[in-house]
């Protein structure tokens, strides 16, 4: 660990105007209506490169050993990996049919 | 003496042990850790919801919420976040009064970040975004039927983060009045950097909660 007066520290006013200016940017990014792909894309990349810049210099993670880096990180690749693991139920729909079993009986036995 | 150099010799191979220090900040990552799965959870939970609910079932969170303000609140959170910066470096530089200054800006900060809040939701609310039901915009029954669990899943995500900005709050004002007592010098300040990664933290899940929630 580096003593307190080897510290270099980062130049905050200039990574605070950059994540001024990206929260801005990602509200012009959200606003407008277009293809949702593109827009999550846009919006998720911003995200991201908003969060490393918290956690990189306001965190000082630049400043630490990789060790930790790397035990940083991977609970946010473990979060990902948990998205993709739960694909197959987003594509299964369970909860609508769930939902729409009940009133389809009820129009079936009406006619009858 | 042999004993001694080569004692010596695996310590400059290997990473130097823990302190008191850095005990302390891996202790706060290690948290820190656990709580991104928290949240990765609940935002993981949360597309499954939206995705399930399909395009028609879920109505844009953009039509419900309002932007200006939460980008307001995320602008505020990284103000937040600088003035905790800069309070860790006055104390490195043995500046006690430039810390507690700033120290009360980020208090300051996160206090009128949950007011905000505390007014957004008592705003939605009224306007009947409940755990129950969203808004009515003229919206199909499906559609409102699908977003019923709109309500619930934004109250607990970001009431989940308000709880930790509330939390972090009281560990500010707890490490301010160490501060003002004159607990803290040049050489002796891990635990106020240690309160700092756990306030950026709270202002990086801020930012992933308005592009999740907000924004998409």
């Amino acid at each position: 660990m580096a003593q307190n007066g080897e510290h270099k520290h980062p130049r905050y006013w200039f990574i605070f105007i950059w994540l001024a200016v990206l929260t801005a940017i990602e509200v012009g990014v959200a606003i407008p209506d277009y293809s949702t792909v593109i827009k999550a894309i846009l919006l998720i990349g911003l995200a991201c490169g908003k969060a490393f810049l918290v956690a990189a210099y306001f965190m000082h993670l630049k400043l630490e050993k990789r060790t930790l880096s790397v035990i940083v990180i991977t609970p946010f690749l473990i979060c990902v990996f948990l998205v993709i693991m739960l694909m197959p139920d987003l594509t299964t729909d369970v909860r609508h049919n769930a939902i729409e079993k009940p009133v389809e009986k009820v129009q079936e036995t009406t006619p009858h | 003496m042999e004993q001694v150099t080569t004692l010596e010799h695996t310590e400059d191979v290997y990473e130097p042990s823990l302190t008191p220090d850095s005990l302390g900040k891996l202790g706060m990552w290690i948290f820190l850790i656990g709580d991104t799965m928290s949240f990765g959870a609940l935002l993981a939970v949360y597309a499954a919801l939206r995705a399930g609910a399909g395009v028609v079932g879920w109505v844009p969170p953009t039509e419900i919420l309002g932007i200006n303000l939460t980008a307001g609140m995320t602008f505020l959170l990284i103000c937040s976040s600088v003035t905790m910066v800069k309070a860790l470096e006055g104390i490195q530089n043995g500046n006690v009064s430039r810390m507690c200054t700033f120290l009360g800006l980020t208090i300051l900060g996160g206090i009128i970040f949950l007011g905000l809040q505390a007014y957004e939701w008592t705003h939605l609310i009224k306007h009947g975004l409940t755990l129950t039901g969203i808004p009515d915009h003229g919206l199909s029954g499906e559609a409102i039927s699908g977003s019923n669990l709109f309500g619930p899943t934004f109250y607990a995500i970001t009431g989940f983060h308000g709880l930790h900005v509330t939390g972090g709050v009281i560990y500010l004002i707890v490490i301010l009045i160490h501060g003002l007592r004159g607990r803290y010098t040049a050489e002796f300040n891990h635990e106020v950097e240690i309160v700092g990664l756990y306030w950026h933290f709270v202002d990086l899940i801020w930012i992933m909660v308005f592009t999740f929630i907000y924004l998409l």
